[in-house]
Parts: structure tokens; sequence; C-alpha cells
């Protein structure tokens, strides 16, 4: 399944897709794929799976802390895959992967063995098109999707390069800053995505920040789908107790599920 | 000059490994600093900053005691007299200059031991520039007195808490703000790593050291040295030394830190012992696990103690056009000592691994070879690092 497939059927109910990230491996390997499963179950149309990585540049706290414990549980980058088999088949699964680790794995067995375990393809926040060559064949090999990143300081040319390069959808950041809820949703995201849309067809997700229902609503407004990732990892930081995580997962995914049909 | 490609890339290694939020940054600093390193108004003032304020150019000392006894010329370019106590107030000067350049009004810097902290604080109260350094928490409790210089010199000095709280934490938080404050701040980045067009732009402005140096000792010896030496960190004042030297008939030496020696693991041989990889930034060598999670670095100098190194660097080792070895600590604190004590120099633990490979490779040198070492840093951060490992009584019996 590829994202095109799910923008497809979102884009007939006229909303948003609800994008939902965790860390694979967190809060533990088994557990990473329950709370997939939980998504799933309350309304997310596109699962992002992230890889723990030891230097998270593009991440806040949440995220840091979220890798650092699956980091110390052990979590290896091959169970990404067992993660993905495990989950794929009802939406997309595709995969937020800070680049060293897929060039570490090899870039052309990354994508046969993501491909293969089912994965539709990569978020890539810290590669640009410039040096995505190896990525770009590879994707084209085995049929995945290659999500780049826009942001508001992107230049127009930049904003066109990128879109093109992109397959599935494009990915606007749509603050200037890390991943973290954000109590107010960014002013610089509607135009970001205006801006995009000048240059692409493909559908455009908002990212950073979102929290709950009313400001998936709010971004729902103006963007192809709504990401959420801190505030999904917030629901087991905020517990040591994993199923109260899970019970808290399930209600914030229905509360984004229902901020993306309003 | 040897200058990457348009997209900053020496080989394989060097490029944009970054958040696209960060490329129309990157792009304006490689602009302004192209337009700024052509200006002859630019260079004038830095020149003068580096002359008045720098105590630049720096003097080539011809370690007497130490080649009679090594067997070779020793030459020592005197990094250690600069302002600050180190080759890093080239650097400094130049970013800070640059910034203002660029028009902004604040810089941020990350810091290990605090040397390029102190150093940035500095070129910042200089330059009436708001500056905020990110240091490890840990760091900070082990490097009291450089937080305390930066303070005094009216710097923010912000505690890193995450991943394992030293240097390469200190980056990723100084990143991470760049990417929400990046209009109004520029990152003045300590080393030759991190993204283009950081490695050249650092370089550009160390790079005095070699250019001074070679002048240096043609007037003085009528010829090049045989081989050129410095220590290796993040490798800026390596590189900054070896530019001048690049097109000679000159071998070219990067030492290491080797740690508490490189089969224990426990070491910062980064170009040694490390792979192909990216990290902050940048396709170059580094110390990584199977799975590309970046494994911590050992030194007994803070400065040393980087699991990264520069692109251009990783370059030359891979071209064969540098050699690379680790230096161990107790190979540098021998080198340490050794040159205080014959030449009344105590130079930072840093560039005792320079001192320690040189002398290391005088026996293998035709007798009476001229070699260069450059003599990064002085000693005076170090010496709570030196009672501790030579077990001096801190004289209270
Ligand atoms: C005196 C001295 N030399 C060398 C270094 C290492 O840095 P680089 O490899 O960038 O020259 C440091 C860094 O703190 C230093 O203080």
């Amino acid at each position: 399944m590829k994202s095109a497939d799910t923008f497809a059927v979102t884009r007939a109910e006229h909303r948003a897709a609800l994008v939902g990230y965790l860390p694979a491996g967190f809060p533990t390997l088994a557990d990473s794929i329950k709370a997939i499963d939980i998504m799933i179950d309350h309304g997310a149309d596109l699962i992002e799976v992230g890889i723990p990585y030891s230097d998270p540049v593009m991440d806040g706290p949440a995220i840091q802390r979220a890798a650092d414990r699956a980091l110390a549980g052990g979590f290896r980058t091959r169970q990404l895959f067992e993660v993905a088999e495990a989950v794929a088949g009802r939406v997309p699964i595709l995969s937020m992967t800070y680049w060293n680790l897929v060039e570490r794995y090899g870039v052309e067995a990354f994508a046969r063995d993501f491909a293969a375990a089912g994965g539709a393809g990569l978020i890539t926040p810290d590669l640009i098109p410039d040096e995505a060559e190896d990525w770009l064949a590879a994707s084209e090999a085995h049929d995945l999707d290659r999500v780049f990143l826009v942001a508001p300081s992107s230049t127009d040319d930049r904003i066109a390069a990128t879109a093109a390069a992109s397959r599935g959808f494009v990915y606007a950041q749509s603050v200037m800053g890390v991943t973290g809820a954000r109590t107010a949703t960014s002013a610089a995201a509607p135009a970001l995505v205006e801006r995009t849309r000048a240059h692409t067809d493909l559908p455009i997700g908002v990212g950073l920040g979102v929290r709950d229902g009313d400001q998936a609503a709010e971004v729902a407004a103006y963007g192809d789908a709504v990401i959420v990732g801190s505030a999904i990892v917030g629901c087991y930081l905020s517990t040591d107790d994993v199923p109260t995580g899970h019970q808290r997962l399930a209600d914030l995914t229905t509360d984004l599920a229902a901020g993306v049909r309003r | 000059m040897p200058n990457p490609d348009l997209k900053g890339h020496w080989g394989e290694f060097g490029g944009r490994f970054v958040p696209e939020a960060l490329i129309a940054a990157l792009e304006e600093l490689d602009a302004a600093h192209h337009k700024a390193i052509e200006d002859p108004g630019f260079q004038a003032e830095l020149d003068r900053l580096f002359r008045d304020y720098g105590n630049l150019p720096s003097p080539l000392y011809k370690a007497e005691r130490l080649s009679a006894e090594a067997g070779v010329d020793i030459w020592l370019k005197r990094e250690d007299l600069d302002h600050t106590g180190a080759h890093k107030i080239r650097n400094v000067l130049g970013q800070a200059l640059l910034t203002k350049r660029m028009g902004k009004p604040r810089v941020i810097a990350e810091t290990g031991a605090g040397q390029h902290g102190v150093a940035t604080a500095t070129a910042a109260a200089y330059l009436g520039l708001e500056c905020t350094v990110y240091m490890g928490e840990e760091d900070m409790r082990r490097q009291a007195l450089n937080v305390a210089r930066m303070r005094l010199l009216g710097s923010e000095v912000v505690p890193v808490t995450t991943g394992s709280r030293t240097l390469k934490d200190a980056m990723n938080e100084a990143l991470r703000e760049w990417v929400a404050t990046v209009d109004h701040t520029h990152y003045l980045i300590g080393s030759v790593g991190g993204p283009h067009p950081f490695p050249k732009v650092v370089r550009d402005y160390c790079r005095g050291i070699g250019d001074e140096a070679r002048a240096q000792m043609l007037e003085r010896t009528g010829k090049l040295p045989d081989v050129v030496a410095a220590c290796v960190g993040g490798g800026s004042n390596a590189m900054g030394t070896f530019t001048a030297f690049l097109d000679d008939e000159v071998k070219l030496y990067g030492f290491e830190a080797g740690g508490e020696g490189y089969d224990t693991g426990r070491h910062a041989a980064t170009i040694t012992a490390g792979e192909v990889g990216v990290l902050h930034g940048a396709r170059t060598y580094v110390l990584q696990d199977e799975d590309g999670q970046t494994i911590e670095s050992h030194s007994i100098s803070a400065g040393l103690d980087y699991p990264g190194v520069g692109p251009e660097h990783a370059h030359l080792a891979a071209a064969g056009r540098a050699v690379y070895e680790p230096v161990t600590d107790a190979e540098a604190m021998a080198a340490l000592e050794k040159l205080a004590r014959t030449e009344g120099i105590i130079c930072a633990i840093e560039s005792a691994h320079a001192v320690a490979g040189a002398l290391r490779l005088a026996p293998d040198l035709e007798p009476g070879a001229a070699v260069l070492v450059n003599l990064s840093g002085r000693g005076d951060k170090d010496m709570g690092t030196v009672v501790d490992y030579f077990g001096f009584d801190r004289g209270t019996e």
C-alpha cells in the first residue's frame, strides 16, 4: 500500500489524512507494534515509523527521550522490518529516519528489505534531494515513496525541486524549529502550503506541533495530511504504565481523527 | 586554493545532510563568506583584528633542546601565544566579523571543554554580539573556570542534558536551536566539521597558521619543512596548518586521540578507526556501531574528544595526501612533560599529541630533517588534568 492509495480515499472524502508517528522499539518493540495497531484502529490513515538514532538533531525533547529509551532497550535497525511486517496491510507504513542509519545498512539493501516487509517509503528529514542520488535510484527500483521536506525558509526554486524529487507526498515542516507539541500551530504553515501547491499536485502533509483534535482541524483546513508525533510519543512518556499509555494513545487518536473529519 | 565542489564535496566527503530548513542560511553563509574573503576591506579589517587583538602572526620557534634530543629540527608554530591561548581565536574572529557583515546580532556555539566557547564569547564581547554557548552538563561541572570566563565575558551558557551530555550533544543542541533562530543568529561552529560551507569557512579563517609558518620557514631556513604535524580533533588547527602545504612536497601528519589505546576501543581516533558515515551534517569518518549509531569517544584531551572529523581531512586521508595516526593519552602526557622540561613551554594536551607524534616520527627521518609542529594551544586550562595524571600534590602537605 502506497501513500497515493490513502490520499485517493481521503481526497474523495474531502478531508485530510491523519498521520501518526512513533519510533520503533518505543516503549518496547512489542508495544510499538501494539501502539501502531491502536493508531490504525482509532483512525490513523498513514503511519510513520521512526528509527531511533543517537543524534536526532531535528527532534525536540519528547522524541529524543523516546529514541534514547528504544536504544537503551537494545533497538536494532533491522527490527524496523519486523515492525513494518507486523503492521503493514491496512494503511501505508512509511519510515522516518535519519540518513546515516540507512547509509550504514546500505541504501539499496534497506530499500529492498523495507519494501519486502511491506513498507511504503521513507521520509528523510536530513536528506535533501541534492544528496539523494542513491536513494532516488533505490526508491525507483523498489517502488517506494520518497518524502522530502520543505520549510518556511525554502526558496521557491528549492520547493519546486524538492517537490519534483518527491513521490507520495511532500512534507511541509510548518515551523522553524524541532519537533515538539506546541500550544499554537504555526502561522507560517498556510503560506508554506500555498507556496508548495504552486509547484506540485502531490498531497502536502503538515507536521510539527499538532497535539489535539482542535489543532488537527485547523491544519486540516489547508493541509492534505496532519502529521502528529510528539503528542503521540507523549502518551507513553507521561506514564510508566504501558497499558495506561495505550489508553491515552487510543483517546488521542480518536480526538485527532475526529479533528481531520470536522 | 583547494576547494570543494559547488555542493561542498571533497571526493565522497562533505556535503549537506541537514534539514531543508537550514539550507537557506547555509546558502547565505556561503555567499557572504565568498564575498568577504574576496573583499580587500574585509581582509584588511580581519588582519587588523588578528594583529592588534589576536597577537598574530604567531612566532615560529626552533625548539633547540628538543631537537637535539630528537635528532631532527623541530620547529614550533606558537599558536599557544594567541589571544585566549589557542588557534581558535582565528576562527572566531573571522566568523564573528562575518556575522556582523551578514547583519546578524547574535551567535551561538557548541563547546566541549569550553575552549571554543571562551573564544566565541571573547569575539562576541569584542564585536558587540549576543552570544549563547551550549555545553554538556557534565563538562560544565568539570570546566567550571571556563564557564565562569564565558559568563564574565557576557555570554549565556546553556547546559545540555540530552544524550551523552558531551560535545556531540552540545553540537546537536546548537543545531536544534539554530533551526529556530536562523533568521537573526549565526551558528559559529568550532571546527572544520558540519554542513557545507562550514568546513571551508573555518579552514579559510584558520589557514593563516600554515600560510604564516610556510613563509617563516622559508625566511628562517631557506626551505620548506620535510614534515608538518598537527593534532586532529574536528581538525581546524590541522587544516589551518596543512592548507598552505597541500601543493608542496611536504609530508602531512595528523595525530588523533588514541585515548587509552586503539585496542581498548576507548579513543577518539576517528580516521584510523571510524567508517564512512554522516554526522552533524557532513559525510565523513565517524566512530559508529554496526547500525550507524554514534559511539562515544574517549580522550584525556577534551578538545580531541569527538567521534567525527572534518570532511576535508577524511578526503586527504582517503586520497593519501595526509597520514593520520593515533597518539595515546600516555604518549601525549609524556610529550607534554618533555616539552615543559626541555623548552619551558607548557602546551595544551591537544597540542601535546602533535608533539608526541613528531617525536615518534623522528627516528625514521633523515638526521636534521625539518619538522614543523603546530603548537595549537597553551596548557593553562589543563593543569587540573596534569595534577591528577602525574599525581602532583597540590602543595597542601
Ligand atoms: C588547543 C587546542 N588544540 C586543538 C583542538 C582541537 O580542535 P581542532 O581539531 O579543530 O583543531 C582544541 C579544541 O578544543 C584545542 O583547544
